[in-house]
């Protein structure tokens, strides 16, 4: 007879062990999929995990890992704060969406005037923008209780909607022939959000991603208020005794949150996508969310597996192109990572005891 | 703009349409909060949902066996939300979002091939004299077995919540699983057949949307019919009969945008399309002050000592 037994404290080594046994766990599921898909699964999860980082082509693929990264793990960063104190925005899609559209019209305000304070003026409006949007359900739930979750994706749909309107309307390019979509950023130097060093992915998004890390490690490790954030999470009958105000944290997570997920869509939308069209956002407010659970809700650990998930994208873009493996395969691969996650992490707060049955 | 083309009662017909996925999600998802559990993947069992019911009808051309499968399916990935939430113990908020995540994922991978595929339709219910009563007739009598089903299991829901043991022993699970584990019911058995139950609802909701609403399959299709059905619980205060109120009325709003844009109003089709995802904010800011009626095990999880 198997028995579970709470472990007094959360095993350290489990929680260090339990993502890399995930996704083993999640290669040989996968690969068994690919297998079934009528791929050859040895080769599919070698395309996906050995080809962007050492293959042919790697010298081009090494940059995307940044570039694809760097969003990933701006958003999660933000996401894990609300995540560990129980306060859940999973809207970060629209968050990226608002965040990248606030920021791109400060930019294309200014065409065609070239200066040196557009792009910061552009950071400062798409994190704004970010915050704003998160600050929706925050305020609605500091102020009437509404559940956050379930208001932040509503925003999503509302905001993939204010997308459409605006690269269709207000945003569109008026030299661009009717089309829908606003003008190249990537053609404005002082909207641009060029590569730091030429062709190494290396861009302000990504430098904005490793400050965000280094500043929720001190925050978590070294403030109060990450104190706070991680005793609400863990005990929040004594975080209130503690004298934490959970309203404060509400909005601050949230908002924290909101404005990194805009400054991600903003660094998108300037640099790699170039310009707002209908459908420039791909999912990474979603995908964010695995990241965080995958890195532990620890900042080094989001900057690892914002890495891996970024490898997993690039990969499955190549294994799509060469072996034809469907894009949604990757999609469903991200899925099972997640699913393994949560499923192992059993082993981190419980012992498995074997036990003779008794008589009661 | 010309809103004289808007005919009343074809309006309340397809209103009633439109709402039946939402119906069929909020209802399953409704007996699954009952046992104390929140299951946030209604919108990945959906989806699941509309494609497994698409394919087979597809398939065997009988949408029956199609809204079959889709129940099958949708209860099978909500036991991947079991094998998480009730034997792994992990946190349900989490697991859900997973659940979501997957499903959309494999969803599309299931669906490659059924892009632009025309389903086999399912004939509308005729009853000689009452589907032929002018007014009444199409709004009341005309409508496809499966929107009746979905009113059928509101009405099944209530009462069996409401007058019988099984009814009695789920709600007890949901207020206080310690406690109804001491009286020696089986928590997680009664709590892995609700979630089963929540899932073949929403599947069944998914299939609606693929093989009767719409009827096609394309990728994400169900656009956050899930999660609405999620906000139609809170909602409804967790009662069977004001799922099918809720239900009436965010379906409502839809089918009166989806006809202001056919009629051309000088609203923008962006704005119009977003006026249900405000509506279900609206409607959660109202009536989020009553939390009282929440079950009282909501979301905790459960695990036996002894």
């Amino acid at each position: 007879m198997i028995r579970l037994e709470k472990r007094p404290q959360p095993s350290r080594g489990w929680s260090i062990a339990t993502p890399l046994v995930a996704v083993l766990a999640t290669m040989l599921f996968g690969g068994l999929l690919f297998g079934v898909l009528g791929t050859n699964p040895l080769q599919a999860i070698e395309t996906i995990f050995w080809e962007p980082l050492f293959g042919e082509f790697a010298f081009y693929y090494r940059p995307q890992l940044l570039v694809k990264g760097a969003p990933l793990v701006l958003i999660a960063i933000g996401l894990s704060l609300g995540f560990r104190a129980g306060i859940w925005n999973i809207g970060a899609e629209g968050q990226y969406i608002i965040g990248a559209l606030t920021g791109a019209a400060v930019g294309l305000a200014f065409y065609p005037l070239e200066a040196w304070y557009i792009f910061p003026l552009m950071v400062i409006a798409g994190a704004l923008g970010g915050w704003l949007w998160a600050m929706i359900p925050a305020f609605l739930k500091v102020r009437f209780g509404t559940n956050e979750i379930l208001v932040s994706l509503m925003l999503v749909y509302v905001a993939e909607q204010f997308l459409a309107s605006m690269s269709l309307g207000l945003l569109k390019n008026p030299e661009g022939f009717g089309f829908p979509g606003s003008r190249n950023l990537q053609q404005y130097d002082s909207a641009h959000n060029a590569d730091l060093i030429a062709n190494t992915g290396m861009h302000w998004g990504v430098v904005a991603a490793l400050i965000a890390v280094i500043f929720a490690y001190v925050l978590l490790n070294r403030h109060m208020l990450g104190f706070h954030i991680r005793l609400t999470g863990e005990a929040p009958r004594a975080a209130r005794f503690a004298g934490v105000r959970p309203s404060r944290l509400i909005l601050l997570c949230l908002g924290m949150s909101g404005a990194l997920a805009g400054l991600a869509g903003m660094f998108e939308v300037s640099g790699p996508a170039g310009q707002v069209s209908i459908d420039f956002n791909v999912g990474y407010g979603f995908t964010a969310i695995i990241v965080a659970f995958l890195g532990r809700l620890h900042p080094v650990g989001i900057l690892l597996a914002g890495g891996l998930m970024a490898l997993t994208y690039i990969g499955g873009e190549i294994a799509q192109g060469q072996l034809g493996l469907p894009a949604a395969a990757i999609q469903v691969f991200q899925g099972m990572l997640l699913f393994f996650l949560l499923a192992l992490d059993l082993l981190t707060n419980y012992r498995i005891a074997l036990q003779k049955p008794e008589v009661a | 703009m010309d809103l004289s083309a808007i005919n009343p009662v074809l309006l309340i017909a397809s209103l009633m349409v439109a709402a039946t996925p939402l119906l069929l999600a909020a209802i399953g998802e409704l007996v699954v909060e009952k046992a104390g559990v929140l299951n946030l993947g209604v919108e990945g069992m959906m989806i699941v949902g509309a494609i497994s019911g698409f394919a087979i009808a597809v398939e065997t051309g009988s949408p029956w066996l199609g809204f079959l499968a889709a129940a099958v399916g949708g209860a099978a990935l909500s036991l991947l939300f079991v094998v998480l939430t009730q034997v792994a113990l992990a946190n349900q908020v989490a697991s859900g979002l997973a659940l979501t995540l997957f499903g959309l994922g494999l969803s599309s991978l299931m669906g490659q091939s059924y892009v632009g595929v025309k389903p086999p339709r399912m004939a509308e219910l005729h009853i000689p004299g009452l589907s032929d009563m002018p007014v009444l007739g199409p709004i009341l009598f005309s409508h496809d077995p499966v929107l009746y089903l979905g009113v059928a299991i509101i009405a099944a829901v209530w009462a069996v919540l409401k007058f019988t043991r099984v009814g009695l022993i789920l709600r007890a699970v949901g207020e206080n699983h310690d406690a109804a584990h001491a009286l020696g019911y089986k928590v997680v058995r009664i709590r892995i057949a609700a979630i089963a139950f929540g899932g073949a609802c929403a599947g069944l909701g998914g299939a609606y949307i693929s093989l009767i609403r719409v009827p096609q399959w394309t990728e994400g299709m169900t656009a956050g019919v899930g999660w609405i059905a999620l906000a139609l619980v809170v909602f409804a205060s967790w009662k069977p009969w004001r799922v099918l109120l809720g239900a009436y009325l965010f379906g409502g709003v839809t089918v009166v945008q989806l006809n202001l844009q056919a009629a051309g109003v000088a609203i923008p089709v962006e704005y119009l399309a977003m006026s249900p995802y405000l509506v279900t904010i609206l409607v959660l800011v109202i009536l989020s002050a009553d939390k009282s009626s929440a079950p009282a095990a909501l979301g905790r999880i459960f695990h036996a000592s002894h």
